[in-house]
């Protein structure tokens, strides 16, 4: 009778299980295959370039503020940071290194990449969700425009085109960031720390940076526009979409981050 | 006789345990204003979407100047949906647009282009809901509901579509600007000679616009004939519901 019910627990939590991976798989599915729609038909043509330009100007010039307030702060941090616990043993000569090499591979991107996303991903997401739910959707496709060619294809373009922009800028802040801190309050010397950064500057750094913001371009588009797409049942399930796209959108950059650079490194 | 214009039969939709539509069977002629009545939540939007092909239909047939629509890939349907203007039932204008760019939208296909000669064919197109120059320039979201719909529609009519879908045209106009629509609707029938399936709960608005008026109960179509047969169908449902008691065979 126990081992029965035992049994049966035993079943219905490997139940559970096998049930949140086959949705999650089928969520995978319908996401990569929204994406492959997106990019094949934003291919071919008719094209929107007000739109696209329309897109790189919501994701990349409004976002500016809030990507080099971020990366000043976060440069600065870092300096002061690697200068406290490089002190104990004698090491404040790497903080230049630290911050170039911490900014460029991994902050730079990583942040920018989630400020975006907190952005631009549930901006999409709730304005695509609300077109849904008012038909506007509906209503384009009978004034015989595609949905994917005139709304998702110029987001995710202008998205990865913005990104990897905003990352040399944040890049470059940042870096200036540390540097303030360093020469005005760490009393380094403005030339030899800069001739510390040039030499750990590498171009090969850089492209990953690049190739890592082009990455999570693509997924904050793409989550905010899937699942603004999907949306169903009035302001609650705008909101339920909006949610979604952010916290899949976070997921996504920061498991492509690690694998990106375990890939470079590893 | 001819091919009818629309053709639908045996048209079925099931949203997960909710049974819409249950074979719904419908012609309606070329030149034909048809009204669609039936009880709110009864599937009469859904039929619509069906026909423009933004549901997809579990069963049955929509035959569109005899062409058969169900299936067919997207370059198709877009090609027939060419043939087709909408009212939305909740306008379904889009925010981030301004009115002419709205009212356009079918003949720039969202590009942006011929500023000049879209603002005036928007112009000339509010004109015929009753709308003045001066809402050209605004976005929907600055507009009351009732001017919404009137933009809606223009947009509808705009490109001089063969068919055109009003899904509750004249709800939530004053009596007035109701009766404009019914005559533009007229017009639009008897002078373009478009054919026109209108939804509607304002009986007054059926018994002017309908050549013939068809039922939607349960699923199916339960009851059509000529407008005049309306208040006397010797259908028990189609009685209860134009004379809009709570007593009868609908529950
Ligand atoms: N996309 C959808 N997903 C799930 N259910 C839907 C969907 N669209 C419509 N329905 C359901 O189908 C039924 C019919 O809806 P429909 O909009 O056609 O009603 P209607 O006859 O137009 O009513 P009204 O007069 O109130 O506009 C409703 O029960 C509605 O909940
Ligand atoms: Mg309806």
């Amino acid at each position: 009778m126990t081992g029965k019910r035992l049994a049966e627990a035993i079943i219905s939590f490997f139940a559970a299980i096998g049930r949140i991976a086959i949705r999650s798989l089928a969520t995978v599915g319908r996401a990569t295959l929204f994406a492959i729609n997106a990019i094949r038909r934003g291919l071919t043509p008719p094209y929107y370039p007000h739109k696209w330009l329309e897109q790189l100007a919501h994701i990349g010039w409004f976002s500016l503020p809030v990507v080099g307030l971020t990366a000043i702060f976060t440069g600065a941090a870092l300096a002061q940071q690697t200068f406290t616990a490089g002190s104990r043993f004698n090491a404040t000569s790497t903080v230049p290194a630290i911050v170039v090499l911490g900014i460029v591979r991994e902050l730079g991107p990583v942040l920018v990449g989630l400020m975006v996303a907190g952005r631009v991903s549930s901006a999409m997401a709730a304005e695509l969700g609300t077109m849904r739910v008012t038909e506007q959707l509906d209503a384009i496709t009978t004034l015989r425009t595609d949905p994917f060619r005139y709304l998702i294809a110029p987001r995710l373009f202008a998205s990865v085109i913005a990104l990897p922009l905003m990352v040399m800028i944040a890049n470059a802040i940042g870096i200036f960031g540390g540097y303030l801190i360093a020469v005005y309050k760490l009393d380094f010397n403005a030339v030899g720390y800069l001739k510390v950064t040039r030499e750990f500057l590498e171009a090969s750094d850089f492209m990953m940076a690049l190739v890592k913001a082009a990455v999570f371009g693509f997924f904050i588009a793409l989550m905010g526009c899937y699942h603004g797409f999907r949306a169903n049942g009035g302001a609650a399930g705008v909101g339920e979409g909006t949610r979604n796209a952010v916290v899949s959108a976070f997921i996504l950059i920061l498991l492509s981050n690690l694998l990106i650079t375990v890939m470079a490194f590893g | 006789m001819a091919t009818p214009k629309i053709q639908i039969s045996g048209l079925a939709k099931t949203f997960g345990a909710n049974r819409v539509l249950d074979g719904v069977d419908l012609a309606v002629e070329a030149g034909e204003s048809m009204t669609i009545i039936g009880q709110s939540g009864s599937g009469k939007s859904v039929t619509l979407k069906c026909i423009l092909g933004l549901v997809r239909p579990d069963a049955g047939s929509i035959r569109i100047d005899g062409e058969e629509i169900v299936g067919l890939g997207e370059r198709d349907l877009a090609r027939v949906r060419a043939k087709f203007g909408m009212l939305f039932q909740g306008s379904a204008l889009f925010d981030s647009l301004p009115v002419w760019r709205n009212v356009t939208f079918a003949l720039t296909q969202g590009r942006a282009r011929d500023t000049a000669r879209m603002r005036a064919i928007a112009q000339e197109n509010l004109e015929r809901v009753g709308l003045g120059p001066e809402v050209l320039n605004l976005r929907p979201s600055e507009l009351s509901g009732g001017m919404q719909k009137r933009v809606a529609l223009a947009r509808a009519i705009a490109p001089r579509p063969e068919i055109i879908f009003f899904d509750e045209p004249t709800t939530g106009l004053d009596p007035i600007r109701a009766d404009v629509i019914n005559d533009l609707i007229m017009s639009l029938v008897d002078d373009l000679g478009i054919t026109a399936l209108t939804i509607t709960h304002d009986m007054a608005s059926a018994r002017k616009i309908a050549h013939r008026v068809a039922m939607l109960y349960q699923g199916k179509i339960i009851w059509h004939g000529p407008r005049d047969r309306l208040y006397d169908s010797g259908n028990p449902y189609v009685d209860q519901f134009v004379q809009g008691n709570a007593e009868g065979p609908i529950r």
